[in-house]
C-alpha cells in the first residue's frame, strides 16, 4: 500500500478557535499565526475533534503517497488537490487494463460484461480507476456504520443501504467501480465461501462528502432448490450485518464502466432494482459537483411496484430539471405490465436527440437478460429516427459511451 | 464512585434521557437538584417572555450537548426552542490539577470555594452569567429580518447556547455559593437588556442589536471577548470554575464562527456586487447600495464601532481588581499554561500605552497591574485573524480597499484613553473636531436607517438575501437548501 489518508484542516474553513487543538487528547494539533494543522504521526483518527468543530473545515481527509509535514500545511491558503495530495509521482497505485487482476473478480466481471463485451473503454473524460488494491489474502477490513432497509419489506422483498467505512485505509473508488465482499465461513466442500461484487451506490468522495466510505446497494437474495427455500449466502451475510461489524473488501474494480466528468456529456441510466446502484452513484457526484451543466441526466428504472423502486423516495425529490427520470414498474394492480424499453420508445423523440449526439452515453444495470429489450427498443428508436443503430452503438463502443453491466 | 462521566464505561453516564444532560451527578445531588428545580421554571419564563420572538412554536435544526464526549458533543435535531435541552456540562477532570497563577501557584486547585476569595469569585461569576442572557435579550427582534433560514438557524443556535453558559454559571452558584447564590440565579433572570431601571451590569450588554450586521459584528468582536473572558477563567485555580468554561469555549467557538463567517459572507457578496456591476471604487457607495449590498466603507464603521465599544469592557488596562484576580489565582491570563514566565509577576513589567503629555508612550508598569491591558493586547491581535480573512476576498476580488483596525485611544470611554479623543488612525483631536467629524469613522444615522431598509426577511430554504453570500458549507453537512426552521 503506499496512499495513506491523512487527517488535514481546511484552512479556507477555518476559524481558529482552537476547540481541536484543546480537544485533542494526544496533542495532535498545532497551529502558527497562519493555520491550525495536524500532524499525521501523531494522529491516531480518534476522532474527537470533528464533532466540536464548529465550521467542518476538520473534517478533511485525504489521500497522500507522503503525509505533509506540518510545515507543509503551515504554509498552505487552500488544501491542496487530489492529484497534488498523491503526488511525487511515487504512487505505485494500479491504473488502466484489468490484466493480472484478482482471477475470482475478473471471473464476475466478464460475466457481468457479456452484453457488451467489446465496450471495454472508458469515457474519455473519465478520472482515471484505481483498481485491485486489495485481494483475498490481504483485504480491506472495513466497518460497517449503516444498514438500512430501503424498500416496503412487506412485499417479501429486502434491499438494504448498507454504508462500510474503511477508516486509514485508502480505497479510491470511482462511481460504476465495484467492490468484493469476502463473506467469512465455507461451503460444504470446506472451501472459502465465494467473493461477490456489488457496485457502489455513492460518488468518489464518499458516502458523506469527504469521508472515506462507500454505500452499497444490496438485495437479499432467497430462491428455491429442490423444493426448499435457500438464502442467498453474500447477500444474507451483508443484508444481516449490524452496525460496527467488520467486512473483509476487495477491489475496486472496474476500468471501463465510469462516468465521464465532462460537464457537456449527457448520461442515460437504464437500470432495474439494484442495478441503481451505479446510478445513484453517478448522480449523486453530479448532483454534489456539477449540479448546473449543459449534460443532462436521464434515467429509466424498472421495478415490479413503486415499494420495490430502490430510493424511491429520495429519487422523487430530485427536479425533473436536474435527472430526467422514468420510474416503470410491471405488476401495478390494474395496469398493463411495463418495462423500460416500453418507457424508452415512449420518449423516442427525446432518446433520438440524445442518440445523435457525440456527447452522449449511455449505461445499462440490471438483471441479465434486460439488455437485450433496451438493445431492441434502441434499434427501433434509432430506425424510426433514421439512425443506424448497429453502427451506432459500436461508435459508442469504441469511444467508451456505451456500457452494460447485467448479472 | 466518581462523578465523571467522559471515556470509559464504568463511570456513572451521562444522563442522556433526562430533562438536564448533566455529568455532574445531578440526580443524587439533592440540594443542587431541589435548587435547579426551583430555578428552571423561572427560566423556562424569561426564555418565553425574552428569548426570540415570534419563534417560540418553531423546530429549529439545533445541536445539543448531552455530554462531553465525542458522541454526546453534538445531537443535530429538529427542536423547539422552550423544549432545548439545556445541560449541566464541565470539561473532563484534570487529575492532580495545580493553581496555574498567582500567589497559589502550585497548590492542589479548589474544589470548593476557598473562604477568603468567596466574595471575588461570586462576582466574577455573576458578571459572567449576566452576559449571556444579556445577549439573547438583545437579539430578540432579529428573526423577523432574517437573511436566510441558515442564518436564522444559527442566531437560534448561538441563543439556546447562551442560554446554556447561562446554565452554567448559575449550577455553580447554586452548587457552591449556598443562598448567596440563588439569590444571584434568581437575580440573573430579572435584570433586562437596556432597561433603564434594571440594566444588564456591562455596558455593551445594553446597546441594541438591530440588524443583522450589527449581529454579526457582535458575535465576531463583542463574543471575542467573552471567549477572551472565558480563556482567562478556564485558568481559574476554582477548579468546577475552570472545567464550566473550557467546555463553554468549545461552544463559544462556533460563535466565532458566525461572526467571521457572517461578515466574511457579506464582504464577499459586496466585492461580487460590486465586480458584476463593474464597480472599480468602494466609496461610490450609491451604487453599491443600489444592487442591495453593503459598501465597505460602512463595513469599515461599523467594525470601528464594535471594536471600540467591546475593548471598553476590559477594564481598566491598568488595573488592581485584575492583580487582585490573578494573584488570588481566581482568573489568569490568555493561554496561562502556554505562557513562558513564572505565573506570579511579582517582579516582572508589562508596556502600556498611555498618552502623556500631548503623545502616545509606551510604558512599563508593574505586570500585575496590566493584566487586563494584556488580555486586550491579546484580543487585539486575536481579532486581527479573521479580518485578515476578510481582506483576502477583498483583495482577491481585485477592489482597492482594506478593513483596518481603528487605534487603541478611538472611541474609548473605559480606561486609558476616556478622557481623550482620537481618529481611527489614532490622531488625538479635539472634543469639538470629534464631534463634528466623527460621521467619518463610526455609522451614520442614514447608514443606520440604510441598514434597517435593506433588512427583509429571506425564509425560503436554499434562499439568501441580496446583501450575503451563501455559505460555503452547511451546519452538519447539509445541503444548501436544507429546511433549517419550520414555522408553525
Amino acid at each position: 500500500m503506499t496512499l495513506v489518508r491523512q487527517h488535514v484542516i481546511d484552512p479556507e474553513i477555518c476559524i481558529r478557535c482552537n476547540t481541536c487543538e484543546e480537544t485533542c487528547p494526544v496533542d495532535a494539533i498545532t497551529h502558527n499565526d497562519d493555520n491550525y494543522v495536524v500532524d499525521a504521526a501523531i494522529c491516531n483518527f480518534g476522532m474527537n475533534c470533528v464533532a466540536p468543530c464548529p465550521t467542518g473545515a476538520i473534517d478533511n481527509w485525504i489521500m497522500v503517497s507522503t503525509p505533509f509535514s506540518i510545515d507543509d500545511q503551515f504554509e498552505w491558503e487552500e488544501l491542496p488537490g487530489d492529484e497534488e495530495a498523491a503526488a511525487g509521482g511515487d504512487t505505485e497505485v494500479s491504473q488502466g487494463g484489468e490484466t493480472g487482476i484478482d482471477e475470482e473478480a475478473a471471473e464476475i466481471l466478464k460475466t457481468a460484461r457479456q452484453g457488451a463485451p467489446r465496450a471495454t473503454l472508458a469515457p474519455a473524460s473519465a478520472p482515471k480507476p484505481t483498481v485491485d488494491l486489495y485481494r483475498r489474502d490481504a483485504p480491506a477490513v472495513a466497518k460497517v456504520t449503516g444498514n438500512m432497509p430501503i424498500t416496503d419489506d412487506r412485499l417479501g422483498v429486502d434491499v438494504r443501504h448498507i454504508i462500510l467505512d474503511f477508516g486509514s485505509q485508502a480505497f479510491p473508488v470511482l462511481e460504476g467501480q465495484s467492490i468484493g465482499i469476502l463473506p467469512p465461513g465455507s461451503d460444504a466442500n470446506g472451501k472459502p465461501h465465494r467473493m461477490r461484487l456489488y457496485s457502489v451506490a455513492s460518488p468518489r468522495d464518499g458516502e458523506r462528502p469527504k469521508h472515506n466510505n462507500v454505500s452499497l446497494t444490496v438485495k437479499r437474495v432467497v430462491f428455491e432448490e429442490d423444493g426448499a427455500e435457500k438464502l442467498g449466502v453474500a447477500s444474507n451475510y451483508v443484508c444481516d450485518l449490524q452496525r460496527g461489524d467488520e467486512v473483509r473488501v476487495t477491489g475496486p474494480y472496474g476500468t471501463a464502466f465510469l462516468m465521464p466528468d465532462d460537464p457537456e456529456a449527457n448520461i442515460v441510466m437504464i437500470c432495474t432494482g439494484t442495478g441503481a446502484a451505479p446510478f445513484r452513484a453517478m448522480t449523486e457526484y453530479r448532483r454534489r459537483n456539477a449540479r448546473d451543466v449543459p449534460g443532462r441526466l436521464m434515467l429509466f428504472f424498472g421495478a415490479r411496484t413503486p415499494n420495490e423502486l430502490p430510493y424511491f423516495g429520495p429519487l422523487q425529490k430530485l427536479p425533473e430539471t436536474f435527472l430526467d427520470k422514468e420510474l416503470v414498474y410491471s405488476r401495478l394492480p390494474g395496469m398493463a405490465k411495463e418495462y423500460v424499453q416500453d418507457r424508452i420508445r415512449a420518449r423516442g423523440d427525446d432518446m433520438a436527440d440524445l442518440l445523435a449526439s457525440k456527447n452522449t452515453y449511455i449505461y445499462i444495470c440490471g438483471l441479465k437478460g434486460m439488455e437485450a429489450g433496451v438493445d431492441e427498443a434502441l434499434a427501433d428508436v434509432s430506425r424510426t429516427h433514421g439512425l443506424d443503430w448497429k453502427a451506432l452503438r459500436s461508435e459508442m463502443e469504441s469511444e467508451g459511451r456505451f456500457h452494460v453491466e447485467t448479472y | 464512585m466518581s462523578s465523571e462521566a467522559i471515556t470509559s464505561d464504568d463511570m456513572v453516564e451521562v444522563n442522556y434521557d433526562d430533562l438536564i444532560p448533566n455529568n455532574v451527578d445531578l440526580a443524587s445531588d439533592r440540594a443542587l437538584k431541589r435548587a435547579m428545580e426551583r430555578w428552571q421554571p423561572k427560566y423556562i419564563d424569561w426564555w418565553k417572555d425574552m428569548g426570540p420572538d415570534g419563534f417560540q412554536d418553531s423546530e429549529v435544526y439545533l445541536r445539543t450537548a448531552v455530554g462531553v464526549d465525542k458522541d454526546g458533543w453534538a445531537k443535530f435535531d429538529y427542536v423547539k426552542m422552550p423544549e432545548y435541552r439545556w445541560g449541566i456540562l464541565l470539561a473532563p477532570k484534570v487529575e492532580d490539577r495545580t493553581i496555574p497563577c498567582g500567589k497559589h501557584k502550585g497548590e492542589p486547585a479548589w474544589q470548593e470555594v476557598p473562604g477568603e476569595y468567596r466574595s471575588l469569585l461570586r462576582r466574577l461569576i455573576v458578571i459572567q452569567g449576566d452576559t449571556e442572557p444579556a445577549s439573547v435579550e438583545q437579539q430578540r427582534y432579529l428573526g423577523k429580518t432574517c437573511p436566510s433560514l441558515y442564518d436564522l438557524r444559527n442566531l437560534f443556535q448561538v441563543n439556546v447556547e447562551e442560554g446554556r453558559h447561562l446554565w452554567a454559571m448559575v449550577h455553580l452558584l447554586q452548587k457552591y455559593f449556598g443562598r448567596d447564590g440563588r439569590e444571584e440565579a434568581e437575580a440573573l433572570l430579572e435584570r433586562r437588556s437596556g432597561d433603564a431601571d434594571k440594566p444588564r451590569m456591562l455596558g455593551a450588554f445594553n446597546e441594541e442589536t438591530p440588524d443583522w450586521l450589527s449581529f454579526f459584528m457582535f458575535t465576531y468582536f463583542t463574543d471575542r471577548d467573552g471567549k477572551m473572558q472565558l480563556e482567562s477563567l478556564a485558568q481559574s485555580g476554582f477548579d468546577p470554575l475552570s472545567r464550566a468554561t473550557r467546555f463553554m469555549l468549545m461552544e463559544e467557538a462556533f460563535h466565532m464562527f458566525v461572526g467571521e463567517t457572517g461578515v466574511g459572507r457579506i464582504v464577499q457578496k459586496t466585492c461580487e456586487v460590486m465586480n458584476e456591476h463593474g464597480i472599480t471604487d468602494p466609496n461610490d457607495v450609491d451604487a453599491v447600495r443600489a444592487h442591495g449590498a453593503i459598501d465597505l466603507p460602512l463595513l469599515q464603521r461599523k467594525a470601528n464601532f464594535h471594536i471600540s465599544v467591546t475593548r471598553d469592557l476590559f477594564g481598566a488596562e491598568v488595573s488592581t481588581n485584575a492583580a487582585t484576580y490573578f494573584n488570588a489565582g481566581i482568573k489568569g491570563r490568555f493561554n496561562e499554561a502556554k505562557l513562558e514566565d513564572d505565573h506570579q509577576l511579582e517582579n516582572e513589567t508589562y508596556s502600556v500605552t498611555r498618552y502623556k503629555d500631548g503623545a502616545f508612550v509606551e510604558e512599563d508598569v508593574p505586570a500585575l497591574n496590566a493584566i487586563n491591558c494584556r488580555l486586550l493586547d491579546d484580543y487585539i491581535k486575536d481579532c486581527q485573524g479573521g479580518i485578515n480573512r476578510w481582506n483576502k476576498v477583498i483583495e482577491k476580488a481585485g477592489i482597492d480597499f482594506q478593513i483596518d483596525q481603528p487605534h487603541k485611544a478611538f472611541n474609548r470611554r473605559v480606561g486609558e484613553f476616556s478622557e481623550i479623543q482620537a481618529t481611527a488612525s489614532g490622531e488625538v483631536i479635539s472634543e469639538a473636531d470629534w464631534e463634528a467629524r466623527k460621521d467619518e469613522w463610526l455609522p451614520k444615522p442614514e447608514d443606520l436607517q440604510f441598514l434597517k431598509d435593506l433588512m427583509k426577511p429571506v425564509t425560503a430554504p436554499g434562499e439568501f438575501a441580496s446583501w450575503i453570500a451563501a455559505p460555503r458549507i452547511g451546519v452538519d453537512n447539509k445541503e444548501g437548501d436544507f429546511e433549517y426552521v419550520r414555522f408553525q
